[in-house]
């Protein structure tokens, strides 16, 4: 009995002082931490949308997209970009969920007349040097000016428009479908994202 | 064993990689470039130093009993700091090595230092064995992780090494070659080894 006692409190002592040093070492990190995502955040941003002088990552629009498999809410988020109050693009984030290792996490601009400003990828698990080029920017370059109108979009394999990348072309085919709807979803809930005020 | 003899020992006679084979699992999987290699090998530096010296402290305060639990709560505790001050103050790095950070709490190499060898020795004794084992491992991944940029990719640290025109190895950014070229390092070691005696 007295052996089980001992074993207990240095089990319990140690795992107590663990937990102490790591809420010291957790309240010290939390305010670096949250600045560095939302650095991130931006960069993303700033990489897709023109110039602003808001910023966006507070101007925000929440739409539910649909539910999940489990019946969750799936939720898109609109950052709304301006310049001297005047909207100048909207960003949002898609999930490609059929890339060829997992999902690929891609942000799109678009500017107010719904053409394709830029798109950046966020996330992503492809093959080295095969599907990752999908992160170089003559593939990123191939969205910029497209609308839901002026072009086809298919990979060229599949009879569209947009170069696939050789020896990789399911990466691309996933990223142009996603885009795609993400597009259409836009398209079809505008009044709702450009609203006046938002929520904060 | 004077303190540079148990330095030393880490870094060669007693490599993790080279010669005990242990911490197989973040090798192969972050030294796609010589900066992985470096920086989970210095995470795991600093991991192996702290715990270390932690249960060298409390040797004789733990139960034979529960030491491993007790070890495991040492180094995961060190990892998470680790963790949290990667992503807090170098952002990029913490995202190239993503799940790999947590995972060094089950880095073999850790846990057996600590059972090996801090819960039987003093204080300074252990921090040095950690630091020198420690170092061994990050030299094992650095050269690893440039073998496999320079052929793989063309460039060391990041700097084209051929120009253009090379045309990378593709297979040994991915995973086979993780193993093609440890395989072979470890053959010259040994082939070197076998020279010497």
């Amino acid at each position: 009995m007295k052996e089980m006692s001992r074993l207990l409190i240095t089990l319990t002592l140690i795992a107590a002082c663990a937990g102490l040093i790591l809420s010291l070492v957790e309240s010290a990190t939390r305010e670096p931490i949250k600045e560095q995502r939302r650095l991130q955040m931006l960069k993303a941003l700033s990489a897709v949308l023109p110039e602003f002088d808001n910023s966006p990552d507070t101007d925000i629009v929440t739409l539910q997209k649909g539910v999940d498999k489990k019946g969750a809410p799936v939720e898109v988020v609109f950052y709304r970009a301006r310049k001297a109050d005047q909207l100048v693009g909207t960003a949002f984030k898609v999930i490609a969920p059929d890339g060829y290792t997992g999902n690929i996490e891609i942000m799109v601009g678009v500017d107010p007349e719904q053409q394709v400003n830029a798109i950046e990828i966020l996330a992503h698990a492809e093959t080295p040097g095969l599907g990752s080029k999908i992160e170089e920017t003559w593939f990123k370059d191939l969205f910029k000016g497209k609308n839901l109108d002026n072009v086809d979009w298919r990979v060229k394999k599949d009879g569209g428009e947009f170069e696939q990348i050789t020896g990789a072309t399911i990466s691309p085919r996933a990223i142009v479908t996603a885009v795609k709807k993400g597009l259409e979803f836009y398209r079809d809930n505008k009044a709702k994202i450009l609203a006046e005020g938002g929520q904060q | 064993m004077s303190l540079l003899k148990i330095f030393r020992k880490g870094i060669w006679k007693e490599n993790a990689v080279f010669k005990l084979l242990l911490g197989m699992c973040p090798l192969l999987a972050v030294t796609t470039s010589a900066e992985n290699g470096l920086g989970m090998g210095l995470a795991s530096t600093f991991v192996l130093v702290c715990s270390n010296t932690v249960v060298a402290i409390l040797r004789k305060l733990i139960p034979p009993k529960v030491r491993i639990p007790a070890f495991i709560i040492i180094i995961a505790t060190f990892v998470t700091v680790v963790q949290l001050c990667m992503e807090a103050w170098i952002y990029g790095l913490y995202q190239a090595l993503g799940i790999f950070i947590p995972l060094i709490v089950v880095n073999c190499l850790i846990l057996g230092r600590a059972e090996a060898f801090a819960s039987k020795r003093p204080i300074i004794d252990s921090a040095v064995d950690g630091l020198g084992m420690g170092l061994g491992f990050t030299l094992a991944l650095f050269i690893l992780g440039s073998v496999r940029e320079i052929f793989g990719a063309g460039e060391l640290l990041g700097f084209s090494l051929f120009g253009a025109a090379y045309q990378p190895v593709l297979l040994m950014i991915l995973p086979p070659g993780a193993f093609i070229s440890l395989g072979l390092l470890l053959a010259i070691m040994n082939r070197f080894e076998a020279a010497k005696s």
